[in-house]
């Protein structure tokens, strides 16, 4: 960039001090500030959505109940009967990550759901939970699922490790899935923009060739939707999943 | 399960590929490096600390007093919708009921009817038929006792009918003779002519 406008399509995931002194000795970046945004939303979403508790729902009141079923048997239809103990969790899980995702997209917010330490750290939490509870229900059968049923005791050498390998690679593809969406999304986002600025240097032409990135912005927009919604699921199902392996006898 | 897991994983590979090119091709981006990898960087560690902080306390708000509440709403309505079809289909029970009840009823009703009017009938049937008995035999009884009075009357007209022949013989026998005649002779001669005509 000649003329020195240069647009750093990184400098959205950097982290600043909230209040100046202070936020930097609790290390309290805009990362947790916009974590607190999500859940108040999410909580004030189901608190005044169900305050009216009646018997015919209003809208909001219809759609914090849609949140709660298609929670609950996603929970219960996955895990099994024991999916009702895990419920509230993949809740919060699905709803932190779904609010983080879309607050994101918020012009000149923050998405703390693109920072690897935050999706690592939810991952690394479901994988913990899941050897605690199998390690609960299963005791130490669970380590019999490292080799295969029915499989030759002569490919045992070969198998074991790569189950093993598999098993210890789930959070870093829990995580590393949700992180790159994320950050993939917002750096198109700022490329795209960028060109409209690079476009706008070249006079009345650029003006007119501007419209294409903005279009593809808007359709981005979209995307970024589907894709915000879609990655909570992801990680909310897997989640499920990795629970049902946990409490099958 | 493993073509699902070697497909995620490709496209997982496939997207950081697509970011870090992109990274790449941003004018200027390459240079600082990725602000989340800045692990030396006390803020991208504090966001776990508070986000397992603000996770744990959405949880506990979700798990204690949040979902619960969705949940009574949802158990209260499920519980009015089963109470108002049970009472639904007690009533529909009890009407049924009704009605055949009522059925029964009309059965019995018409059944009881039916053998009350029989028993009229034949109770009429007979009291007719003992009534003509008796009208027969009172007819019968009148009739005799006419007979017996026309045979009676009968009788005493014929037995007079004799002394009137005798009384006009003797009178006949007085003017045709000028002598009277004796009864006891012309009573002989009625008598024995009456006989030979056998008027009787």
């Amino acid at each position: 960039m000649a003329g020195g406008s240069s647009i750093n399509v990184l400098e959205q995931f950097e982290l600043h001090p909230v209040l100046g002194g202070l936020g930097e000795a609790l290390r309290f970046s805009q990362s947790p500030l916009y974590m607190m945004a999500a859940v108040c939303l999410v909580l004030a979403f189901l608190y005044f959505g169900m305050r009216p508790a009646a018997v015919v729902p209003g809208r909001l009141q219809a759609a914090a109940e849609v949140c709660y079923e298609f929670i609950h048997n996603m929970a219960v239809d996955t895990i099994g009967p024991e999916g009702a103990a895990f419920f509230p969790f993949i809740f919060t899980l699905f709803f932190f990550i779904l609010a983080g995702n879309y607050i994101g997209l918020l012009p000149f917010s923050f998405t703390f759901t693109s920072h690897i330490a935050v999706t690592f750290a939810m991952a690394f939490m479901v994988f913990l939970l899941t050897v605690v509870v199998s390690l609960k229900v299963q005791g130490l059968r669970f380590f019999a699922h490292f080799m295969p049923d029915g499989a030759s005791p002569f490919l045992a050498p070969l198998l074991i490790p790569i189950e093993i390998l598999s098993f210890l690679s789930r959070p870093v593809s829990l995580s590393i899935r949700l992180f790159a969406n994320m950050v993939a999304g917002h750096v198109m986002f700022d490329i795209f923009a960028s060109f409209v600025i690079m476009l706008a240097g070249f006079g009345v032409v650029g003006d007119v060739f501007a419209i294409g990135p903005i279009a593809i912005n808007v359709a981005l927009m979209a995307l970024e939707l589907l894709v915000g919604v879609l990655q909570a699921y992801v990680f909310a199902i897997l989640t499920c999943i990795y629970l049902r392996e946990a409490v099958a006898h | 399960m493993g073509v699902i897991t070697k497909t995620v994983r490709a496209g997982l590979l496939a997207t950081v590929c697509g970011v870090s090119l992109l990274a790449v091709s941003a004018p200027g981006a390459y240079a600082t490096g990725m602000p989340q990898l800045d692990f030396a960087n006390p803020l991208v560690t504090g966001q776990v600390m508070w986000g397992a902080i603000i996770f744990f306390i959405f949880y506990l708000v979700l798990s204690k007093a949040m979902l619960p509440g969705v949940a009574r709403v949802l158990h209260d309505r499920s519980q009015r919708i089963t109470g108002d079809l049970e009472v639904a289909r007690s009533a529909k029970q009890d009407a049924d009921k009704a009605v055949a009840e009522l059925q029964q009823a009309r059965k019995d009703a018409m059944a009881e009817a039916q053998a009350h009017l029989q028993k009229v009938l034949d109770e009429e049937h007979r009291a007719a038929e003992q009534q003509m008995q008796e009208i027969n035999a009172r007819l019968a009884s009148e009739i005799a006792d006419a007979e017996k009075n026309v045979a009676a009357e009968k009788a005493r007209a014929l037995s007079a009918l004799k002394e009137i022949a005798a009384d006009t013989t003797q009178a006949l026998v007085q003017r045709l003779t000028g002598v009277a005649p004796d009864a006891q002779l012309v009573a002989q001669s009625v008598e024995s002519a009456s006989a030979h005509r056998s008027i009787i």
